[in-house]
C-alpha cells in the first residue's frame, strides 16, 4: 500500500505548478475569459513544451505516465479554474485515440494532438438525450466507402477551440440501443458542420452543433462500427477521474480562502472563525475535500479494471465528488458572506466550476443509479 | 382552529384575481427583473397605486389599502399565482412604515405619498464593509453642525442603489455609546454632493447590488427619523418587518409548479424526468417542506392578527423559506440537465446573444447562483439561528 508519488510525478506536479503560479493567476484567468476567444492558445503551446498534453500517453505513443499524471495536471487545474481544453483534447480524445484508435489513426493524430497543434472535443450529448450516452438521434449511414453525417450535438464544450471532433453516431439500432454506437472523427471545418458558439456559466465556451450531410471517410470510424458504446463508457470514466481532480483542486482553494477569510474577518469583536458552528463547518468541508480526494486517487487506480469494476469507481468517485463539491462550494460562499457572491472575488468562479462538473457526464442522480445498477 | 376562508374572504379572492386578470400588464409577464428597465419595473406598482392596492399593509390614514392579514396573504398568493413581478420592498415595506411608526407630521406629509406614487426610489442603507452580520457596529460617522448633519462613510450591498432617488441610512452619530445606542436614522437624498454609488457585479452576472460612498454628505437635520442616537430601535422595527416577508410561501409555490413542468418535459430516457423516482421524490420532499413553512406562517400570522407578534419566531420564516427558494432554484437547475451549463446573457446585454436550448433553461443555474444570496442577507441565516437559541430558547 502506498499512496505516494514517484519523483516523475512529483516533478510534473511542480512544473505545473510553477507555470501556473506564474502565468494563471486568478486576474490572468479573468483577462483570458473575457477575450473574444475566451482561451489562450499560446498557453497550450507552454502545455505542449512542458509535455503536459503528452503526460497521460504510454511511451510507444511519444506519453510517459498514464492516468496518474493527468490526476495530477487536472488537480493543478483545478486550483486554478484552467478553461483550456485538456480533458476535451487529451482525456477524451486522446483517450479515444489510444484505446480505440488504429494504427494509422494512432499515427496521424496523436503527434499533432500532444504537439499541441491540434486542439479536440467530443461531441456526444444531444438534447433528448440527458446524460445517457447511447440516447442518440444522430446517425451516421454507409455511403460508399464511408458514411454520412446527421444530426445536433448540444452543450458541446470546447467546441469553438477544436479543429477537430470525435462525433458519437447511431450507425444501426433504436435511439438507445447500446448496439449500432460508433465514432466517427471530424474536421469542424468540413462541409455540412455548422456551430453556434457560447459562453458556459463556468467562464468557458462551448457549441451547438448541426451536422447535415457531413461525409467522412472510412478512415474516420474509431474502432468497429456499432460497437463504441463500451469504448465510450470506458473513456467517459476516465474523463470522470481526471474532472474528480480538477473537483478536488477546487474544493483545496476554497477550504483553503474560507479558512483564511474566517480568521481575518472580525464581527462581534472577534474573528468569525471562534465562532464554533462556523468551526464544525469547515471541519466538514475539511473531511469532504479529503474524501473526494480519496475517491479520485481510488478512481484513477481502478481505470484499467473490467467494466464492472471500473464503473462503479468512476460512479462512485462522481457521486462523492458532485455531493462535496455542492457542499463545499455553498459553504464557502456562506461563510464569506456578501463577498462570496461577488464576481470579484474567485470563490463564487470555483462554486460555479464544481456545480458545472456535477453536471458533466452525468449528476449524482445519474451516476448513483449508474452505481447501483453496476453493484 | 379553521383554516379555511369565509364566504367573504372568497369573495375578495375573487376580486382581486380578476382585477390581477385584466390589469396586469401582458408584456412583463415575460421578463424576470434582471431584464427590466427602471420604467418596467416601477409599472404595476403603479397601477396598483392608482387602484390603491399598492400598500395593503399601511393604515388607511397613510394612504394603505388597511387590509387585514388573511386578506393580505390572500393578496400575495393571488399575486403569486399570476406570476406578478414582485414590487420593491424597500420603501413600501421597509422605510414606509418606519416612517408612519416614527417619523414626525412633517416627514409622514413629505415622504409617504411619493413612495405610494414610486415619485421615489427607496434603498437601504445598512450593512458596511466591517459591519454585516454585527450590524450595530457600523462606524459611517454623523455629525451634527449647525442644521445639518454631515455624513462620511461608506455603506454595501446596496441593492438598486444605481436607481435610488432616497437611502434611508443608518449612521453613528455618538461614538462613545455603547454601540447600539449611538446609532441616528437618516433620510438622505441620492443626489446630494459626495454621494458615489460602485456597482458590484455579483456571480451570476447581474448588476443588483452596489457599494455606496459618502464624503462629507450634507443632510438636513430634519431628515433624522425619531431621536438621535435611538436609531437602533427602528432600524429592528424594520429588520422585524423584512423578516416576516421573507418566507416567500406564494412564489415558493408557483415556481415549484413550473419546476414540474420542466420537469415533464425533459426527458430521461424516453420518459419524462418528473416520472422518474428520484426527482418525483425530490420534488415531494421539497412540496411537504414548503407546506409546512406555509402553515407555519399562517400561525404567526393569525398570532399578529391578535396583536402578538412578528417576534423572533419570525426568524423560522426567514431559515426555511430561503432554504426553500435556494432548493427550488437547485431542483430546477438540474431539472434542465445539461443546458445548465449555458451562461444567459443580462440585461446591460445587447440583446442580440444566442441563448441555446428550451425558453426554459435559459438562466437557470444563474438563478440558482444567485439565491444563494437568500441565506446571506436580512441577517444570515447563523444570525437568525442565534435569534432562536436566544430570545426563544432562552440559551
Amino acid at each position: 500500500m502506498d499512496f505516494s508519488f514517484s519523483e516523475e510525478q512529483t516533478l510534473l506536479r511542480n512544473s505545473v505548478q510553477g507555470f501556473l503560479q506564474d502565468k494563471y493567476d486568478f486576474d490572468t484567468r479573468r483577462k483570458i475569459v473575457a477575450t473574444p476567444e475566451g482561451w489562450r492558445r499560446e498557453n497550450w503551446q507552454q502545455f505542449a513544451e512542458l509535455g503536459l498534453l503528452a503526460a497521460p500517453f504510454p511511451e510507444e505513443l511519444g506519453g510517459f505516465g498514464g492516468a496518474i499524471e493527468a490526476m495530477i495536471v487536472m488537480e493543478e487545474f483545478g486550483r486554478h479554474l484552467v478553461v483550456e481544453p485538456y480533458v476535451e483534447t487529451v482525456v477524451l480524445a486522446g483517450g479515444f485515440l489510444r484505446e480505440g484508435g488504429s494504427a494509422a489513426q494512432k499515427e496521424e493524430h496523436i503527434p499533432g494532438l500532444i504537439g499541441g497543434e491540434t486542439v479536440w472535443t467530443f461531441a456526444y450529448a444531444e438534447p433528448q438525450g440527458r446524460y445517457n450516452l447511447a440516447d442518440l438521434k444522430t446517425t451516421a449511414k454507409k455511403d460508399g466507402d464511408g458514411y454520412t453525417i446527421n444530426g445536433y450535438k448540444c452543450v458541446v464544450v470546447a467546441a469553438p477551440w477544436a479543429d477537430k471532433l470525435i462525433v458519437s453516431a447511431r450507425t444501426s439500432g433504436e435511439q438507445r440501443d447500446a448496439d449500432g454506437v460508433s465514432l466517427f472523427i471530424v474536421d469542424k471545418s468540413a462541409a455540412g458542420v455548422s456551430t453556434r458558439d457560447y459562453p458556459t456559466v463556468d467562464g468557458r465556451r462551448a457549441s451547438e452543433i448541426t451536422f447535415e450531410n457531413v461525409k467522412v471517410g472510412a478512415d474516420a470510424l474509431i474502432g468497429e462500427e456499432g460497437k463504441a458504446l463500451p469504448l465510450i463508457e470506458k473513456i467517459t470514466d476516465e474523463a470522470i477521474a481526471a474532472l474528480s481532480a480538477e473537483a478536488i483542486g477546487c474544493m483545496k482553494e476554497l477550504n483553503t480562502a474560507t479558512v483564511d477569510y474566517c480568521k481575518q474577518r472580525k464581527q462581534f469583536g472577534v474573528p468569525i472563525g471562534k465562532f464554533q458552528v462556523l468551526q464544525h463547518r469547515m471541519v466538514d468541508m475539511f473531511m469532504a475535500h479529503e474524501q473526494s480526494v480519496s475517491m479520485t486517487y481510488m478512481v484513477n487506480l481502478k481505470l484499467a479494471e473490467g467494466d464492472a469494476e471500473r464503473t462503479k469507481a468512476a460512479a462512485g468517485a462522481k457521486v462523492q465528488i458532485g455531493k462535496a463539491g455542492r457542499f463545499v462550494g455553498q459553504e464557502a460562499v456562506q461563510l464569506h458572506g456578501g463577498m462570496g457572491m461577488t464576481d470579484e472575488l474567485s470563490v463564487g468562479h470555483y462554486f460555479k466550476r464544481l456545480t458545472m462538473i456535477d453536471t458533466q457526464f452525468g449528476n449524482v442522480d445519474y451516476q448513483l443509479k449508474r452505481y447501483s445498477q453496476a453493484a | 382552529m379553521d383554516m379555511s376562508f369565509s364566504p367573504d374572504e372568497l369573495a375578495f379572492r375573487d376580486e382581486v384575481r380578476e382585477f390581477i386578470a385584466n390589469n396586469y400588464p401582458a408584456e412583463l409577464r415575460k421578463k424576470t427583473r434582471g431584464e427590466m428597465t427602471k420604467d418596467e419595473i416601477l409599472t404595476w406598482h403603479r397601477i396598483l397605486h392608482k387602484k390603491g392596492w399598492v400598500a395593503p399593509h399601511w393604515p388607511v390614514e397613510y394612504g394603505g389599502a388597511g387590509w387585514d392579514i388573511t386578506q393580505r396573504y390572500i393578496w400575495n398568493e393571488e399575486n403569486a399565482r399570476a406570476e406578478t413581478q414582485a414590487l420593491l420592498p424597500f420603501g413600501l415595506s421597509m422605510v414606509g412604515p418606519v416612517i408612519y411608526n416614527f417619523g414626525n407630521e412633517e416627514q409622514k406629509k413629505r415622504f409617504l405619498p411619493r413612495i405610494l406614487s414610486a415619485e421615489d426610489w427607496w434603498c437601504q442603507g445598512y450593512s458596511e464593509p466591517g459591519s454585516g452580520s454585527d450590524l450595530a457596529s457600523l462606524r459611517t460617522r454623523a455629525v451634527r453642525e449647525g442644521d445639518h448633519y454631515i455624513v462620511n462613510g461608506s455603506k454595501t450591498w446596496t441593492t438598486l442603489a444605481q436607481f435610488a432617488d432616497w437611502m434611508f441610512c443608518l449612521v453613528r452619530t455618538d461614538p462613545d455609546a455603547k454601540k447600539q445606542e449611538g446609532i441616528s436614522f437618516l433620510l438622505i437624498d441620492m443626489k446630494t454632493p459626495g454621494i458615489t454609488v460602485r456597482p458590484i457585479i455579483t456571480m451570476d452576472g447581474a448588476h443588483e447590488v452596489n457599494e455606496v460612498f459618502l464624503e462629507d454628505v450634507k443632510v438636513p437635520a430634519e431628515n433624522l427619523i425619531g431621536e438621535e442616537n435611538k436609531g437602533w430601535t427602528y432600524a429592528k422595527f424594520l429588520l422585524g418587518n423584512e423578516r416576516s416577508g421573507i418566507a416567500g410561501v406564494a412564489r415558493s409555490k408557483k415556481a415549484i409548479e413550473r419546476l414540474r413542468e420542466i420537469a415533464r418535459s425533459e426527458l430521461v430516457d424516453g420518459r419524462p424526468l418528473l416520472d422518474t423516482e428520484d426527482f418525483r421524490s425530490k420534488i415531494s420532499e421539497l412540496e411537504i417542506d414548503l407546506s409546512a413553512l406555509e402553515v407555519t406562517e399562517l400561525r404567526t400570522l393569525a398570532a399578529e392578527s391578535k396583536g402578538q407578534g412578528p417576534g423572533p419566531e419570525a426568524s423560522i420564516l426567514k431559515i426555511k423559506g430561503t432554504e426553500v427558494q435556494q432548493r427550488i432554484t437547485e431542483l430546477t437547475m438540474e431539472a434542465v440537465g445539461n443546458y445548465a451549463m449555458v451562461y444567459a446573457p443580462r440585461r446591460e446585454a445587447t440583446g442580440n446573444e444566442y441563448v441555446p436550448g428550451p425558453d426554459y433553461a435559459a438562466g437557470r443555474s444563474q438563478e440558482y447562483f444567485n439565491m444563494r444570496k437568500t441565506s446571506i442577507y436580512g441577517g444570515s441565516n447563523e444570525i437568525q439561528h442565534e435569534i432562536i437559541a436566544k430570545a426563544v430558547l432562552g440559551l
